[in-house]
């Protein structure tokens, strides 16, 4: 009996460990492998430990790798600019429109990512009123364009990142005692004050996990460049997958993929050590 | 306050309220709950808005005037502390916003903390704290502003009976020590008696009494009063004259407060359960009013022995006999016993009826016994 009732909690762990190995581990290591090797598709891959493919690819894309972390880095900002007071208004101000507005903002979802990227070039495309209204305003010039520019890029991706910003700072927000809030105004804090020393500091952790949320794929992203960017605006995800599909350099295309994944996994480490370990992990431990 | 109303939609929490508070004095809010005990607070503080009338600190009228604008500060029921920040953080916080000097700052801290002797907690989160550590770090948070009016919102409520007893004592010392007027709300008649300078009893958005604990509890205004502190003893009488009612199934009983009313009036006559005596109708004391009843139940409180005894129908009195020996104990009249209650004719007090329908049948008091209030 009190073997069997030990083994439940791997009995329970045992479909996601297996999935997790199959589909990750296995599929990693010969990802790992492939990036070593040299060879083509038409005369096969030999494992020769060819680390220049590493060496080569960024020296080669560093352009692409750093528009890349650029453009999802000013897409986060926006969708935290954005995310925020949409998040606040949701949690407090919407009354029973709070399920309908929820909603609203997953609503997206219900098409495919490609579809809702492609109608964005429809809506910047050159001949279409959204940009003939821009051009009236003077806040694009006549001869101009908005479709093939950083600017498009950035707002697909905000465009499309946006939901994973809203839902954890809506949660965090919900979460947050009122009461706390009162106890700020009635300690001579105004609203704008109670704001930042109080609502701020203690939705930090649903910031972190709205931006590693949103800064994560975006980085890797390569939809919106596709079809809202130029040749200018390729990120380091277009080369992947050009490398992968186009030109079938598959170790080259696994070299790069690791060296963002590795980029990325820094950074995080990084950043939860300064910007949020407490808020992150700390401040949920403590409330339990 | 001045007419002070407020509504919420149709529903009136407070209504035509007429309050005057003096400076130093620790006021306690009585009622059950959705009296509007603490909507009334909370418009002191400045977290609600009176629809109607005037809130004066010190002269002024605040209504109007956001909370963060106001020299008043809340301990809230369930403390609201910042779990982001440390004790000293907590309490400096006021003081910070108010822009005091740092070392101005960090000194009146350190005195608060010690005060409510949480010196060594200092750097701690509340959330490492006890629900009674937590409670004295709202209070500091909320005293070391020096504030006109301290508002306290049921801020025992949370914390077991022993804890409370302890707080109650150290709440009423602090309040002596700092002179700071304190306006307390609580739905607990016992801590309203032991703590208080004067009372108002709540009910439906009125104040039924507003007066000193002893008249309160003695000389209750209202038959809601005499039922929500401390255990209920109504006896419906009629005005006989000027100075005399007659009791229902019992005795005619000479009171200096039938004047206050016009001969043939119901009221009713109260007298407090512990200052009844119960005995055996041949053995009773012929010189004092008393009535004659059945004796329901009897049940065994350690200091006391608290009896139910049937007059009519629908009357119930209840006595507490104090347990001074175990011997006059064991010859109490059991249950079926006939009695006969007596009482002192000063100890008697006329009530008119409430005007709400739930006054004199709110179940919750009847329960509580009140100990060691005379």
């Amino acid at each position: 009996m009190t073997i069997r009732r030990r083994l439940i909690p791997y009995w329970l762990l045992a479909p996601g460990l297996i999935w997790l190995v199959l589909f990750f581990v296995i599929p990693m290591y010969y990802m790992g492998e492939l990036s070593l090797k040299t060879g083509s598709l038409e005369t096969g891959y030999q494992l020769t430990w060819a680390f220049e493919n590493y060496t080569d690819s960024i020296s080669e894309y560093s352009t692409q790798f750093i528009r890349a972390f650029w453009y999802a880095g000013v897409a986060t900002f926006f969708c935290l600019l954005i995310g925020y007071p949409l998040a606040y208004a949701i949690a407090f101000k919407a009354g029973r429109w709070k399920n309908l507005m929820l909603f609203a903002v997953v609503a997206p979802f219900f098409t495919t990512y490609l579809i809702r990227t492609i109608a964005w070039k429809t809506i910047l495309d050159d001949s279409s009123p959204v940009v003939s209204f821009l051009k009236t305003i003077h806040l694009v010039p006549q001869d101009g364009r908005v479709l093939a520019t950083s600017a498009a890029v950035i707002a697909g991706l905000t465009y499309n990142f946006l939901p994973f910003m809203v839902l954890p700072l809506f949660t965090a927000l919900e979460r947050l005692d009122q009461r706390l809030l009162e106890a700020g105004k009635d300690l001579y804090a105004s609203a704008t004050q109670t704001f930042w020393r109080i609502t701020l500091p203690l939705t930090m952790p649903g910031i972190i996990a709205g931006i590693l949320l949103t800064f994560i794929p975006a980085a890797g992203d390569y939809v919106n460049a596709t079809f809202l960017g130029g040749t200018n605006q390729a990120m380091i995800g277009n080369v992947i997958q050009s490398k992968y599909l186009v030109v079938n350099d598959y170790p080259d295309a696994a070299a790069l993929s690791f060296t963002l994944m590795a980029i990325i996994l820094v950074a995080l480490l990084f950043y939860i050590k300064f910007a949020g370990s407490e808020a992150l992990m700390g401040e949920e431990e403590e409330t339990r | 306050m001045e007419g002070v109303t407020k509504k919420f939609g149709d529903f009136t929490a407070v209504s035509e309220m007429d309050l005057d508070i003096a400076d130093g004095e620790f006021f306690t809010m009585l009622g059950p709950s959705g009296c509007g005990k603490t909507t009334t607070l909370r418009m002191v503080a400045g977290f609600e808005q009176p629809t109607t009338g005037k809130v004066l600190i010190d002269g002024t009228d605040v209504a109007g005037q956001p909370a963060y604008k106001r020299p008043t500060n809340t301990v809230f029921q369930s403390y609201a502390l910042f779990p982001h920040m440390t004790l000293e953080e907590n309490v400096g916080f006021g003081l910070k916003r108010k822009k005091v000097p740092k070392a101005e700052i960090k000194q009146r801290v350190a005195n608060e903390l010690e005060r409510v002797g949480l010196s060594r907690e200092a750097k701690r989160k509340p959330n490492q704290l006890s629900g009674g550590q937590q409670q004295r770090v709202a209070l500091a948070r909320a005293l070391v502003n020096l504030p006109k009016v301290l508002l306290l919102d049921e801020p025992l409520g949370a914390l077991d009976l022993k804890l409370r007893k302890g707080l109650q004592v150290q709440l009423k010392q602090i309040q002596r020590d700092v002179g700071i007027t304190f306006v307390y709300v609580t739905h607990d008649q016992e801590e309203a008696l032991t703590m208080s300078d004067r009372i108002a009893v709540m009910n439906e958005g009125r104040i039924e009494q507003c007066a000193d604990p002893e008249t309160v509890y003695d000389r209750p205004a209202t038959t809601f009063v005499a039922g929500f502190i401390g255990v209920s003893n109504l006896m419906p009488a009629e005005v006989k004259g000027s100075n005399e009612i007659q009791v229902v199934n019992g005795p005619l009983v000479p009171t200096p407060d039938a004047a206050k009313y016009s001969g043939g009036e119901k009221c009713f006559a109260v007298v407090r359960p512990e200052k009844l005596t119960v005995s055996l109708p041949e053995n009773a004391p012929s010189d004092q009013p008393g009535v004659d009843g059945i004796v329901e139940s009897s049940l065994y409180l350690g200091t006391s022995t608290q009896m139910a005894v049937r007059v009519t129908e629908d009357v119930m009195m209840t006595v507490l006999v104090p347990n001074a020996s175990e011997d006059a104990r064991q010859h109490l009249p059991g249950g079926g016993a006939k009695v006969r209650l007596n009482w002192l004719p000063e100890h008697m007090h006329l009530v008119a009826e409430s005007e709400s329908a739930t006054a004199a049948t709110d179940p919750t008091p009847t329960e509580k016994v009140t100990e060691g209030v005379n």
